[in-house]
């Protein structure tokens, strides 16, 4: 586990991915990081607005950074493990100087590689809101618990971001099972960010 | 959308890095996320200086082309520049996100370790990038003469937005005099 505030409860990640799509009315978009946080997205509910990323580890925040700088009315988010965000950490730096208003970042931390059989990650000693805040992005908090972090979406769909929130979870797996079909999976985004009409 | 910088271009005859920089705009490429190069300089000074783009580095080449998926998918084009070392680091995020996502992914890549180059690491590197691109069955151009490049540019970003399948195109040093040994 990263050194997360000592007395940060220890949630779930399919608990927390409702709780934050339970709050989405206005076609915001929702990039799932590859395995578990795309999973947990999926069984949430389908929504033509999410993204699941399948293969490509570390890249949900990216991906999130390229639709909210190529949309930036729209509310963005990313949801991504933190052995994903571990292989991909200067992003934290890009997204921190373009600074996108509409960019909030979510990380679920287990502390460990759940999906390729919970090894611990390196991180045991790095908190990921401390890294998130060194790199520059000042709205870097820790979720106390469930309620908190509702406040903490709801204070990223009313202000300005870029905004980073992170929650310890437990060891469980993800429990939706994402359709493995990039193509489709892109058309039916793109559809829903109203880039492209079904034919 | 001619700006004061076009203005200022033209006055003098039109180089490599004014060429691509004039498709892009045509083509409406927007968004040019970079690792530097020495030899893209030019290039990359020129996108800063122009206020149509949006160009910033980022850390690594991956992170870009997660960028410039993003992007696409939200409605907005843009193009990758990187040395060749760049690409090297870029099979994982090609093979797993832009091809079977049918992204129309522009990379511009400076070719380093050949045509005179001085480091062993970077021609090794070097001999990496079109096997890889091969394997992938990804469309790639070399380009070597300052008269093929607009058309060569120019054809090629339309062609992967029509058939949403990416494209590298390669500068050669033969175009661009690339880095020579100091
Ligand atoms: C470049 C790369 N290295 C390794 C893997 C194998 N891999 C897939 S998911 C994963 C772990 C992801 O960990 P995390 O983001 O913390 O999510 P969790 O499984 O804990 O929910 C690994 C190592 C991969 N897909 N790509």
């Amino acid at each position: 586990m990263s050194a997360a505030l000592s007395n940060t409860k220890i949630m779930n990640r399919a608990d927390l991915t409702c709780r934050l799509v339970a709050k989405l009315k206005h076609e915001e978009a929702v990039i799932g990081g590859i395995g578990n946080t795309n999973f947990d997205l999926w069984a949430a509910g389908p929504r033509p607005q999410n993204f699941y990323m399948l293969g490509s580890m570390g890249l949900a925040c990216p991906i999130a950074l390229g639709v909210a700088l190529a949309q930036p009315q729209r509310p963005v988010f990313a949801l991504e493990g933190d052995g994903s965000l571990l292989m991909q950490l200067g992003c934290l730096t890009t997204i921190a100087t373009l600074a996108p208003k509409n960019l909030a970042i979510i990380v679920m931390d287990n502390g460990i590689y759940q999906i390729t059989g919970s090894q611990p990650t390196p991180a045991r000693h790095a908190d990921i809101v401390a890294i998130a805040a060194g790199c520059g992005i000042a709205a870097s908090h820790w979720a106390a618990d469930e309620e908190d972090f509702e406040r903490l979406v709801d204070a990223a769909l009313a202000t300005a971001g870029p905004v980073l929130i992170a929650a310890r979870i437990d060891d469980k797996p993800g429990v939706g099972a994402t359709r493995r079909d990039p193509a489709q999976i892109r058309e039916r985004f793109m559809q829903g960010l109203g880039v492209r009409q079904p034919i | 959308m001619a700006t004061e910088a076009d203005a200022a271009r033209s006055a003098s005859t039109p180089g490599w890095h004014d060429i691509i920089l004039r498709s892009f705009k045509r083509n409406e490429i927007g968004l040019v996320p970079y690792v530097p190069d020495r030899v893209l300089t030019p290039l990359i000074q020129g996108l800063h200086d122009d206020p149509f783009f949006t160009t910033f580095a980022t850390a690594r080449e991956e992170e870009a082309v997660g960028i410039l998926t993003g992007a696409w998918m939200g409605g907005r084009r843009g193009a990758l520049l990187m040395q060749t070392s760049g690409f090297a680091t870029l099979p994982n995020v090609l093979a797993s996100l832009v091809v079977p996502c049918q992204i129309p992914l522009i990379m511009v890549v400076s070719e380093r370790g050949t045509l005179g180059e001085f480091n062993y690491g970077q021609s090794l590197v070097c001999r990496t990038m079109r096997p890889v691109l091969d394997a992938l069955a990804m469309e790639h151009h070399t380009m070597t003469r300052l008269d093929e490049l607009e058309f060569t540019v120019d054809r090629s970003i339309k062609q992967a937005v029509a058939t949403q399948a990416p494209v590298a195109l390669i500068l050669s040093p033969l175009l661009t005099g690339g880095k020579v040994f100091a």
